[in-house]
């Protein structure tokens, strides 16, 4: 027995309140994250993502206050993403009780920020998230929630991004995200083998059986799913029963 | 005020999981993340963790004269290393060629850069991130309701690997064993987290907070 494989539950907080789209688009609400997160711990949670999806500066404060609230309660690691643009973004987020920060958008435009997080915090700390989409054969990174094409090839990019300092990349695929439809494997796959630190498998879960092919033939080292959990389809514990059950070392 | 027990803070990491998971555990008690040595010389009991590369961790720790309380901590008093607070206690790491505080004999190497592989073939990722089990290998106070081969959340790319094996007081498998706690005297230390270690983790601190310093 060894190192068991991952299910963190994300959470996409806007005002507050925990809430799922497709697409990244059409909001629903799913509920008070602080309860979402302790219910999560209880299931058996291996970590918990949230994802500032607010992009105004008012609320910035809101999800520091969320993030200090679950972890005087909830002591797995907590990872936090959405509108990361500096260095002291990373600071108040891992001063609040974060203990990852996942950086997207502004790693594009600011590629030295992960060199410079990492640097001073620890690659540990550092999650570069990749939302990429199937362009023509290959994958191409997006940013701006999904809203912004960049020309850059996704494989690529998870490269740079690891040797720039990241400890662990997210990688979401747009096409499915929200979809149902399961992972994009072979973008999985593809880059789980270009890289040597631990992917994130992330969009398009819809049953359990798509957790385990992320595993086994994505190639994920954990796998990140929202409303499956969220509207109470299935517990995160059925869930590592499940894999538990197709072969896939989980933390019981 | 009596200090019960004091976080080390070398400004590495965020030591702040440490403190709200030591407060979860022991409410009653006075516990203080500090960077000054007389507040640490004071301290019933001292937690040294970290975060980061150890050279970044040595420098931080000189420069804000930490290293003579540290030393005095982990010889007089229940002191609990964690992550890097466990590799600093050795003599030198491959991190950065960097020298440690020596005060066990031993070293701290990496994991392989690449071509680890499970069982059966996947790739091994670096760093080690995430549960594994811990299989102990002495019974010692700070195991109490704990059972063996229970999993502890784990975060690194480097681990300890002491000269004397009779202070290893656990050890985990990635792919190969490797040291993943160690005991000696009054000092207990783990490689893993255990303020991010769910059930099994805080009951690791409770047994800390309870700890004679007697193995």
């Amino acid at each position: 027995m060894s190192l068991a494989k991952r299910i963190i539950p994300c959470l996409d907080v806007t005002d507050g309140r925990v809430v799922k789209g497709v697409n990244f688009l059409e909001l629903r609400d799913a509920g008070d994250p602080v309860e979402i997160a302790k219910r999560y711990d209880d299931q058996g949670a291996d970590e918990l993502t949230f994802l500032d999806i607010t992009a105004s500066s008012d609320n910035r404060g809101l999800i520091l206050h969320i993030i200090e609230e679950v972890a005087s309660q909830v002591f797995i690691p907590l990872t936090v993403g959405g509108g990361v643009r500096e260095v002291d973004d990373v600071r108040r987020l891992l001063n609040a009780g974060a203990d990852k920060v996942s950086i997207n958008t502004s790693a594009v435009l600011n590629p030295q920020l992960v060199a410079d997080a990492a640097g001073r915090f620890g690659s540990q700390c550092i999650v570069v998230a990749i939302d990429a989409k199937q362009v023509g054969d290959h994958w191409e990174v997006f940013t701006h929630g999904g809203r912004k094409a960049t020309g850059i090839d996704a494989i690529e990019w998870a490269r740079k991004m690891e040797s720039l300092g990241a400890g662990e990349l997210l990688v979401t695929s747009m096409d499915r995200d929200g979809t149902k439809s399961g992972f994009n494997l072979p973008l999985n796959r593809a880059i789980s083998d270009a890289v040597d630190v631990p992917i994130i498998a992330s969009g398009g879960v819809g049953n359990l059986t798509h957790l385990v092919e992320g595993v086994q033939e994505g190639g994920a080292d954990a796998v990140l799913a929202a409303s499956i959990f969220h509207y109470g389809e299935f517990t995160v514990r059925q869930a590592k029963e499940f894999m538990r059950d197709h072969g896939i070392e989980v933390r019981l | 005020m009596m200090i019960d027990i004091a976080v080390v803070d070398y400004g590495m990491g965020n030591l702040r999981s440490v403190s709200k998971a030591l407060e979860h555990v022991a409410p009653d008690r006075h516990i203080v993340v500090s960077s000054d040595p007389a507040e640490i010389d004071a301290a019933e009991r001292v937690v040294f963790p970290g975060q980061g590369a150890m050279p970044d961790c040595m420098r931080e720790l000189d420069s804000r004269g930490l290293r003579q309380s540290v030393i005095k901590a982990a010889a007089s008093k229940p002191f609990l290393g964690i992550c890097i607070g466990l590799q600093l206690l050795f003599e030198h790491s491959e991190e950065g060629n960097a020298a440690g505080l020596g005060i066990l004999p031993g070293k701290v190497v990496r994991f392989e850069k690449s071509g680890m592989r499970d069982a059966v073939g996947h790739k091994l990722k670096v760093p080690h991130m995430g549960w594994n089990q811990v299989y102990q290998t002495q019974k010692h106070p700070m195991w109490q309701k704990i059972p063996d081969g229970e999993r502890f959340y784990y975060v690194h790319s480097y681990y300890v690997v002491p000269q004397n094996p009779e202070i290893i007081a656990a050890y985990s498998e990635y792919p190969a064993r490797f040291t993943s706690a160690v005991a000696e005297d009054n000092i207990f230390a783990v490689q893993f987290h255990p303020e991010k270690s769910q059930h099994a983790g805080l009951q690791l601190l409770s047994n800390f907070v309870h700890w004679s310093g007697r193995p």
